[in-house]
């Protein structure tokens, strides 16, 4: 008890504000399509306004983009694959791509910013994780470019022709630059749809992509929304789509683009993070914190089920609380800010809708009892205890910095619990006992197991799930399979 | 002296080991190639893909929970069966396909090469397929290959051993149990190798062979929630339709393409997982 004192005294120590500025961001009034190279207007001229989550104030006007763009988009990738990038040597791709990398690492700042306005994630992320990351891929990706007779699909690897490419609004620079690097590496033109609610970043990587002198139409940017993904998934000239969001998505796009296109999906998740008694307790609880709570939990491969071993589950969930309890909420400017504002009014009404039946089915809830700021959408960090394997907060993808707590006591009940699930993309492991974590490894059925560790990406680590979290892996060498025809 | 009537065989289903008649009880007649009458070949309904799909994930875990090194000796011993019976199988295509003898052992002489081919896979996977991944961070991070559950097959129609061999060699190598639909015209030489797993250690359950009407069969084994993974080269025409019904689940599909590559049906059937373990003192 001593020790909740003094720390509920640490919580409660204010800190200065350190806000980053936003004028950093040097957004335009209206972006265009970015097609064939260039900034244009959508046929329809129809505009919409990209929000600042944290304010709900617009950011920026963007174009919708109708099928009839899109088939402008796709056709100026065909021919920009035909005529300028098939006959591109892989040495001159790299240096493209490397030129790419270099540019995001000049305009990491300001891409920083504009990817929190638009996102609502704390600049700690966006500077730290989002940005570097994304520069990184493209530097990984470029070394490929000139070796791919050696990544083992054979001595002669084509690309595939044209890819489509749909990204999510939870990491919208780091998913373009996961989806274009390996593509562009691989010798690929390509179609990127960003995310409805996040296009800013993109049209900002459309500006690096002018400024790295790349031949016109082998990137094209077209925003809007589902309608405009649908049209891009439906489009006869596109051979490939590769689709990051939600598995009901997913399955939509699967069954549109049958086998006539090449499919690679990233889709969701519901990861359990096992946490084994013999691991050491803070080191446990900043993983869960890293787990569930990175990105407003907006991560499709969140650490979202907690299982710990009963003999020390109240010992954890003690320590767990109290953590949960010192996270900062709010300003995703704030250099100090830990949690940042969910990304759109309608993420916060499925958050809400699952969170009311982790109640009304029973489980315990903890909320954090950080202030929230009044406009914008926000929601506080939220543990469930006492949560069963049948609750729909158990089996149910929520995106939201909502974590359910469950027990185990055995390993094969651990893994067994894990295992109940239809998703299959990561998961957690935290022991001290490096046989019993790798035991455990082998018999998870998900894409990535971090142990003792939670949430590390890196451009030379295939990433991807099993089962219903989707198929084909994205970074490494396993990500260029996607891009090849092989 | 009276000429030595000959014994007949029934050409049954092989589910978890066993050689159940279909539960319907139905059976439908399967001609050579000439158009004469070969045999009543058991005709397999929903249910007995279901019972094939439960004891194929039953014994899934058992068979990737085998060393490599294991699963390539069982593999072999199949190819060492099917060897000692190559003139019954040859005799079997050579029928069913309406080849020359001399061809049709050497289609067996090919498929059994096949078997071999894969039976050398087990072992070399992880490391062709897998690898380390050199992190910037104090991890070690390393990407193995693992199977992605039970598939579902849809033989080939019309090379009745080779093709079929093709079809469920390739992802029981990788560690995969499969429920495999045979040729609808021309299932004996698929069946008379499967029966040659019985004596093949391979365990119960990792390859069940179901005989029947495929547009009847397909469609129900391609929507089933515990299938992991279809390969529908058998399933001419109606491919697209079942390749949209296999994303209800998030199915992983293969078709055949023109310019194959020879590890792309390995691959198809191959999950990557990949861990990050901490490196510290």
């Amino acid at each position: 008890m001593t020790d909740l004192t003094l720390s509920s005294r640490l919580g409660a120590l204010p800190y200065d504000p350190a806000p980053e500025s936003a004028t950093l961001a040097h957004l335009r009034q209206s972006y265009g399509l970015f097609v064939n190279g260039e900034f244009t207007a959508p046929e329809s001229h129809e505009q919409f306004a990209s929000l600042n989550p944290a304010t709900e104030e617009p950011l920026a006007s963007v174009a919708m983009a109708s099928p009839l763009d899109v088939d402008r988009a796709v056709v100026a990738a065909r021919r920009a694959y035909d005529k300028v990038w098939s006959k591109t040597t892989g040495t001159e791709r790299a240096k493209y791509l490397f030129r790419i990398a270099r540019l995001i690492q000049e305009r990491a700042r300001e891409l920083a910013v504009v990817e929190t306005l638009d996102n609502g994630k704390p600049i700690r992320e966006s500077r730290d994780v989002d940005v570097p990351l994304a520069a990184a891929h493209f530097f990984y990706y470029a070394g490929w470019a000139d070796k791919l007779e050696h990544a083992g699909f054979g001595p002669n690897p084509r690309p595939v022709g044209v890819a489509g490419q749909i990204i999510p609004w939870n990491f919208p620079l780091l998913m373009a630059a996961w989806k274009l690097a390996p593509a562009l590496a691989a010798g690929n033109t390509c179609v990127l749809k960003p995310a409805e609610t996040t296009p800013l970043s993109a049209l900002v990587l459309a500006e690096i992509l002018q400024q790295a002198d790349l031949p016109e139409g082998v990137v094209n940017i077209v925003t809007g929304d589902g309608t405009t993904g649908a049209a891009l998934v439906d489009h006869p000239g596109v051979d490939k789509i590769a689709f990051t969001g939600s598995t009901d998505v997913g399955r939509l796009i699967q069954e549109r683009a049958g086998s006539a296109k090449r499919l690679t999906l990233e889709l969701g998740g519901k990861g359990a993070n096992i946490v084994f008694e013999d691991a050491p307790i803070d080191e446990v609880v900043e993983g869960i914190i890293d787990g569930i709570f990175f990105n407003q939990g907006h991560v499709c491969c969140a650490g979202s089920r907690l299982l710990v071993q009963e003999s020390v589950a109240d010992e954890v969930l003690r320590r767990l609380l109290r953590r949960v309890d010192q996270l900062r909420v709010g300003d995703p400017l704030d250099k100090n800010t830990d949690v940042g504002a969910i990304n759109s009014s309608a993420q916060l009404d499925r958050i809400r809708e699952l969170t009311s039946w982790g109640e009304r089915e029973g489980a315990t809830r903890y909320t954090s009892s950080c202030a929230l700021p009044d406009k914008g959408y926000w929601f506080a960090p939220t543990v469930f205890a006492d949560v069963s394997q049948s609750h729909r907060i158990a089996r149910e993808e929520i995106f939201g910095p909502v974590l359910s707590v469950l027990t185990f006591r055995t390993p094969e009940e651990a893994v067994a619990k894990a295992n109940n699930s239809k998703y299959g993309l990561a998961c957690g492991v935290w022991s001290e006992k490096g046989s019993r974590t790798l035991w455990v490894a082998q018999r998870l059925r998900a894409g990535v197991i971090w142990a003792n560790t939670y949430n590390k990406f890196d451009p030379t680590s295939p990433f991807g799930g099993v089962r219903e979290s989707g198929f084909g892996r994205e970074g490494g060498r396993h990500g260029l399979e996607a891009y090849l025809d092989v | 002296m009276s000429e030595r009537l000959d014994v007949k065989k029934t050409y049954k289903l092989l589910v978890n080991g066993a050689f159940p008649r279909s539960e319907s009880g139905r059976s439908y007649p399967v001609m050579s190639a000439g158009g004469d009458f070969l045999a009543n070949v058991a005709q397999g309904s929903r249910k007995d893909l279901r019972d094939a799909v439960v004891a194929a994930r039953s014994a899934q875990s058992k068979w990737w929970a085998a060393s490599a090194y294991n699963r390539g000796q069982v593999l072999y011993r199949w190819a060492e069966m099917a060897e000692s019976r190559g003139a019954e199988l040859a005799e079997h295509v050579r029928v069913a396909e309406g080849l020359a003898a001399k061809d049709a052992r050497a289609s067996v002489a090919r498929a059994i090469d096949r078997l071999v081919w894969y039976a050398g896979w087990t072992d070399k996977v992880a490391q062709v397929l897998g690898g380390a991944n050199p992190v910037a961070g104090p991890f070690f991070n390393f990407s193995l290959p693992a199977p992605s559950g039970v598939v579902a097959v849809v033989a080939d129609q019309d090379s009745s051993l080779e093709g079929f061999v093709e079809c469920v060699a390739a992802p029981i190598c990788v560690g995969n149990a499969v429920v495999a639909i045979a040729s609808e015209r021309r299932p004996t030489p698929a069946i008379t190798l499967a029966e040659m797993t019985v004596t093949s250690d391979l365990p119960a359950g990792v390859l069940n062979v179901v005989s029947g009407v495929t547009s009847e069969l397909a469609p129900h084994l391609v929507v089933h929630e515990d299938v992991d993974g279809v390969d529908l080269t058998g399933a001419g025409a109606a491919g697209d339709d079942l390749a949209r019904r296999a994303a209800a689940s998030i199915k992983r599909v293969y078709r055949p393409r023109d310019d194959e590559n020879p590890l792309r049906r390995l691959r198809s059937f191959v999950e990557t997982s990949t861990v990050w373990h901490t490196i510290g003192q």
